[in-house]
């Protein structure tokens, strides 16, 4: 493991970014207002080289969270026992302040396919991920969060709202929450649904860490609005809106931005961190 | 009506297939094109995981036929583990049997390349030798040891000139490559690795010495058939790329 | 050679290649650490647009040359080039 002198256990109601190696020299200078920086923990399970040294050196000035994007744990299969073996490597050897994964599945039949795809939302399917995700927290030995995945579609055969099958993981399992409100936009748009009411729904004091990014606009065969959720843009006012709508039911809660496609120079991703800022700093009360 | 992954997941990678059934808008429309979402993401971000390790391999045959060879390879070869660092591992071997890139068949030895250079970036730290104590060991003492070289290391022979054919598509200036074969030693001094191209003989005395034989027995083998291997400029790539990692004198392995 | 000659001329390339080596100031600390990844990352975006990539298929029998109508190849001349490709020279590769 490494030395644990400025060990962070737990990440700060405050801004934190996802991180890009390119930042790296900028980020070790002045991360103003960052305090803590998320990593996808798949690109660090490598043996050994500049990503690992990175994470050394990151990991003494900032409270650390590994988000996993590959362990499938809406899959219909078993976990990857290797995969897990791997991330309980990491955990052991950064130990983060955080860690958590997404609601959704990635492989089948050991294929991985590199995104995160839907499932229905049924007692079945909710038995299936509550077992992975005990399973998950047994290995790693250690809570985790679990994300609301971005829909583009539903499941005919899905018989829970998300809000309640996310809060039942929670109760069964003992997880957090990790809530995208960039999500939460993007799913609600794209199946005609009020985002607020989602808000309403979710279980908030489950929360352990928010999530904001960009999104972009296309259509669906009607016409029908169809947000994407790339990551490569600035945050979208209706999703500032969302979050301060959000902010003012759940209290301070630890806010990340995420940039991963057309990564821009580091002021400009500063930026976005300083508005994240101002949103913590200046939460509506709740009407 | 519900659509179990395996369906999902032939319907994901294979666009003749019609869209699942029991997915919609939401608001009462089948799901359509919003399938495609999910397609369109599989492929883009497969694609562009290549992209970024093999950046000659696409320079070579060019933007728009990368994007398409690479459609056909993801799409017959989708990863297997969830480290995308690793994905392509594979793609020498089909390119080895891709028939419309046949005529350039170089090809999959510069992916062989490229895919070496990935793993050496990614490889263990491990702790170099520092020269004075290559230069304090007594020359009879030498001929009988064996070395641990780094884990970074890799080493990639061809029939093709894949190192000047790297560095004329990755380096400004860089001359065109001539005809003839290279034997590229990867090394990595700290996190980049390194090419050099190694002399006649170079890359046999390299891999004697990392399969454990000593280093008068990889002298021997690399100058079968040589008369005149240059072992100062193999062993120059060996210590400038801080690749010597252990050296075990004595007659005990 | 005898294997004292053999010796000598593996001691002589050894202090040969260590007196070539040039000492170039190392980067200390984080800063080695500056550098941009080689390889493909995981992240959990999603591609831009909702068309092309994941619905085109492209027929390539009998399309060989038009598949390598843009790329640097065309513009290497070897010796025994043809039309971007390189001759194959003769050298037996041991296995």
């Amino acid at each position: 493991m490494l030395d644990s002198t400025h060990r962070f256990t737990t990440l700060p109601a405050a801004p934190g970014v996802g991180y890009k190696p390119q930042h790296f020299a900028q980020i070790m200078a002045d991360a103003t207002p960052v305090t803590w920086l998320e990593i996808h923990a798949e690109n660090y399970m490598g043996d050994g080289g500049r990503p690992l040294a990175q994470l050394r050196h990151l990991s003494e000035k900032f409270a650390m969270s590994v988000h996993g994007v590959g362990l499938s744990i809406g899959g219909e299969g078993a976990l990857n026992a290797d995969h897990l073996s791997r991330l309980k490597h990491l955990c052991n050897w950064l130990n983060p302040a955080s860690f958590s994964e997404h609601l959704a599945w990635s492989t089948h039949d050991s294929q991985y396919l590199n995104d995160l795809l839907p499932l229905p939302y049924t007692p079945a399917t909710l038995t299936r991920v509550c077992d992975h995700i005990d399973q998950v927290q047994n290995a790693v030995g250690r809570p985790m969060l679990l994300e609301n995945p971005s829909s583009y579609l539903a499941f005919d055969e899905s018989t829970m709202e998300e809000t309640a099958f996310l809060d039942e993981l929670s109760q069964r399992t003992g997880c957090g929450l990790l809530l995208d409100v960039n999500n939460v936009f993007i799913s609600a748009t794209n199946l005609g649904l009020d985002p607020r009411a989602y808000i309403d729904a979710f279980p908030l004091d489950k929360v352990g860490e928010i999530h904001l990014g960009g999104h972009d606009e296309d259509a669906d065969d009607h016409g029908a609005p169809l947000l994407i959720d790339s990551h490569g843009r600035e945050v979208a006012d209706p999703v500032w809106a969302l979050l301060d709508y959000t902010l003012a039911r759940s209290g301070p809660r630890p806010l990340l931005i995420e940039w991963d496609a057309d990564v821009p120079d580091w002021p400009v991703l500063q930026a976005e961190t300083v508005r994240a800022a101002n949103a913590l700093s200046h939460i509506p009360a709740r009407p | 009506m519900s659509v179990d992954q395996t369906h999902f997941r032939k319907a994901l990678l294979n666009s003749a297939l019609p869209t699942p059934e029991g997915l919609s808008d939401g608001r009462g429309h089948p799901a359509g094109a919003r399938f495609s979402v999910y397609r369109n993401n599989v492929a883009v971000s497969l694609t562009e995981a290549l992209e970024v390790s093999f950046p000659v391999i696409r320079k070579l045959i060019g933007d728009e036929n990368f994007k398409a060879v690479m459609g056909v390879f993801l799409r017959q070869n989708p990863p297997d583990t969830p480290m995308i660092s690793q994905y392509g591992a594979t793609l020498p071997a089909f390119l080895e049997k891709f028939a419309p890139l046949a005529h350039l068949a170089y090809l999959p030895d510069v992916a062989r390349l490229e895919q070496a250079l990935r793993e050496s970036y990614h490889a263990a730290d491990g702790s170099p030798v520092e020269p004075e104590i290559l230069q304090s060991i007594t020359p009879e003492t030498l001929m009988g040891a064996r070395m641990t070289l780094a884990p970074a290391l890799r080493l990639v022979r061809s029939r093709w000139p894949i190192h000047d054919i790297w560095t004329f598509n990755m380096e400004p200036g860089a001359p065109q490559p001539a005809g003839g074969p290279q034997d590229v030693l990867i090394t990595r001094p700290e996190y980049d690795p390194l090419m050099t191209s190694l002399p006649p003989g170079g890359a046999t005395f390299v891999d004697a010495l990392r399969q454990g034989n000593t280093f008068g027995d990889a002298h021997d083998h690399a100058s079968v058939g040589i008369t005149d291997f240059d072992l100062t400029t193999t062993l120059g790539a060996l210590i400038a790329g801080r690749a010597i990692h252990a050296i075990a004198t004595g007659d005990t392995p | 050679m005898s294997t004292f000659m053999k010796t000598a001329a593996i001691a002589g390339a050894m202090t040969a290649a260590l007196a070539a080596q040039t000492t170039t100031a190392s980067a200390a600390g984080q800063e080695k650490c500056y550098g941009v990844s080689l390889a493909g990352e995981n992240d959990c975006k999603a591609g831009a647009g909702t068309t092309c990539a994941g619905t085109s298929t492209v027929d390539y029998q009998g399309n060989a040359w038009t598949l390598v109508d843009a790329g640097t190849c065309t513009e290497m001349e070897l010796p025994g080039d043809r039309m971007g490709s390189l001759e194959e020279l003769d050298r037996d590769l041991p296995a």
